[in-house]
């Protein structure tokens, strides 16, 4: 069945592909830290009691929700230098380039997202472990940071991998702005050499062993972090 | 100066009144009992004392400062009174030793060699020492309770709030509990304990307070109350758990 195909093409373009993988992996883990730390604050803000803090935060992650990733995208990589050339005057005034554009892109709407999986992380914390740190003299900061947060992060973490898979799946839509990922790569490769079936079939491989071992990676640590019972 | 003093404090959820003027006061090395049937707001009064419920009307004064006021440094004050928690609320993702020295590092500013020293002294105490090292997922809620009341005199407090500290567990751990609260009373440490334990009241409380209704019905010495209750209420409900 195989007879047609020819899987040498894979071989050939290997270099390329990694080249595509390694922006893939890179930006996935960007965007990932970056949009984790945003949508952090972000949950915090939105649990806030006070209204300043609580409505912005709502307003942001609605929109960003709302609106396709690659609109986002777009947005940023043709609005940034005009944004620049509005606030310096200066009307020769470059963008940030299509990468740091994409990866704000993916951080600003990685973060609605995140956030929202946090704030659920927060809340699946009993009050009383809020009150017992509170009686104990802890202050907001101390409180989140030592006793609500590792407790919630721990809750979240598969949901937080399942978000950062999509994330790597998504960054082939960089393909907008010019930049070429791995599938991006695979994609060029397979129109140029005419072996769609191939480059395909080897994309999907790719992508299942990447995302399997995540899982299983995510499994062991979960173990691993939850303590002993 | 009384160490907690309550002036016609009122607290409202929303248009439910949870705390009707309750005034009453603790002195300092007083141990004080608070018991009553349940809704009655004897846990939404106690947790007034530092702050974690806040209140609408009247006033409350801890050691000398008012807990209702804005310039109230709340965690420096919470950080004086010691509270253990119907569900211990032990932090599951720490060891028992880090349970104990968290606070102490953190916001007393010990080091952490000072804090394992008193953590390790406070769980020798409670007869947890062989556990320090372990989860509080691993212990028995006896022993979670008895880490949390450890927990709570690693500050050194000025006095200690009980929350229906024995509410939660089997019937076989109570007295574990109980045992190390009977000795910080006759230490001289200022207590307020919202229980059902009467047994404990009549070994080692002061004075009794009997809520019903988010009112304090009564507020009595030990003998007067369990004696002759002046209210039907508190007879009725002494009537209804001395049964047994």
């Amino acid at each position: 069945m195989f007879t047609d195909f020819d899987f040498d093409v894979i071989e050939r373009a290997l270099p390329y592909l990694w080249q595509g993988m390694m922006f893939s992996l890179g930006l996935t883990l960007l965007a990932m830290v970056g949009g984790i730390v945003l949508g952090t604050l972000l949950a915090l803000m939105r649990l806030s009691s006070y209204k300043v803090l609580r409505v912005p935060a709502g307003t942001y992650v609605n929109l960003l929700r709302s609106t396709p990733l690659i609109l986002v995208i777009f947005w940023f990589y043709f609005l940034v230098p005009i944004a620049v050339k509005h606030i310096t005057g200066d009307s020769y005034a470059q963008g940030i380039g299509p990468f740091h554009s994409a990866l704000i892109a993916f951080t600003l709407f990685e973060a609605a997202y995140y956030c929202e999986i946090i704030r659920a992380g927060i809340q699946s914390v009993p009050a009383g472990q809020v009150q017992a740190a509170q009686a104990l003299g802890l202050n907001y900061w101390q409180a989140t940071l030592q006793v609500v947060l590792p407790q919630a992060f721990r809750n979240m973490v598969p949901i937080l991998l399942t978000q950062g898979i999509i994330l790597f799946q998504d960054t082939s839509l960089v393909y907008v702005v010019g930049l070429t990922d791995f599938m991006g790569a695979a994609s060029k490769v397979a129109q140029r050499d005419g072996r769609l079936v191939e480059m395909y079939l080897f994309a999907a491989l790719i992508y299942f062993i990447l995302c399997y071992l995540a899982s299983f990676f995510v499994k062991r640590l979960q173990s691993r972090i939850t303590p002993p019972r | 100066m009384a160490m907690i003093e309550f002036k016609n404090v009122s607290k409202w959820y929303g248009s439910f009144q949870v705390l009707k003027d309750c005034t009453t006061k603790v002195e300092k090395g007083e141990v004080i009992v608070v018991c009553g049937p349940s809704g009655s707001g004897k846990s939404t009064l106690i947790k007034c004392v530092n702050g974690l419920e806040p209140f609408q009307q009247g006033e409350l004064i801890v050691n000398g400062q008012s807990v209702g006021a804005k310039t109230t440094n709340l965690p420096q004050l919470r950080a004086k009174i010691g509270m253990v928690f119907q569900n211990f609320e032990l932090f599951p993702h720490m060891s028992v030793t880090a349970n104990l020295n968290l606070a102490q590092v953190k916001v007393l500013g010990r080091s952490p060699e000072e804090s394992t020293e008193k953590s390790r002294a406070l769980l020798q105490r409670v007869g947890l020492i062989d556990h320090a090292r372990k989860f509080p997922g691993q212990l028995s809620g006896g022993q979670q309770q008895r880490v949390a009341i450890a927990r709570a005199l690693a500050m050194d407090p000025i006095a200690m709030l009980f929350d229906e500290p024995t509410s939660a567990l089997d019937p076989e751990m109570i007295n574990e509990v109980l045992d190390v609260m009977v000795e910080l009373a006759q230490e001289g440490m200022t207590m307020m304990c919202v229980t059902h334990e009467m047994g404990f009241a009549r070994k080692v409380a002061h004075r009794v307070i009997f809520m019903d209704q988010g009112e304090i019905v009564e507020d009595a010495t030990k003998t007067d109350f369990f004696g002759t209750p002046r209210s039907e209420r508190a007879q009725q409900f002494l009537s209804k758990i001395l049964h047994h």
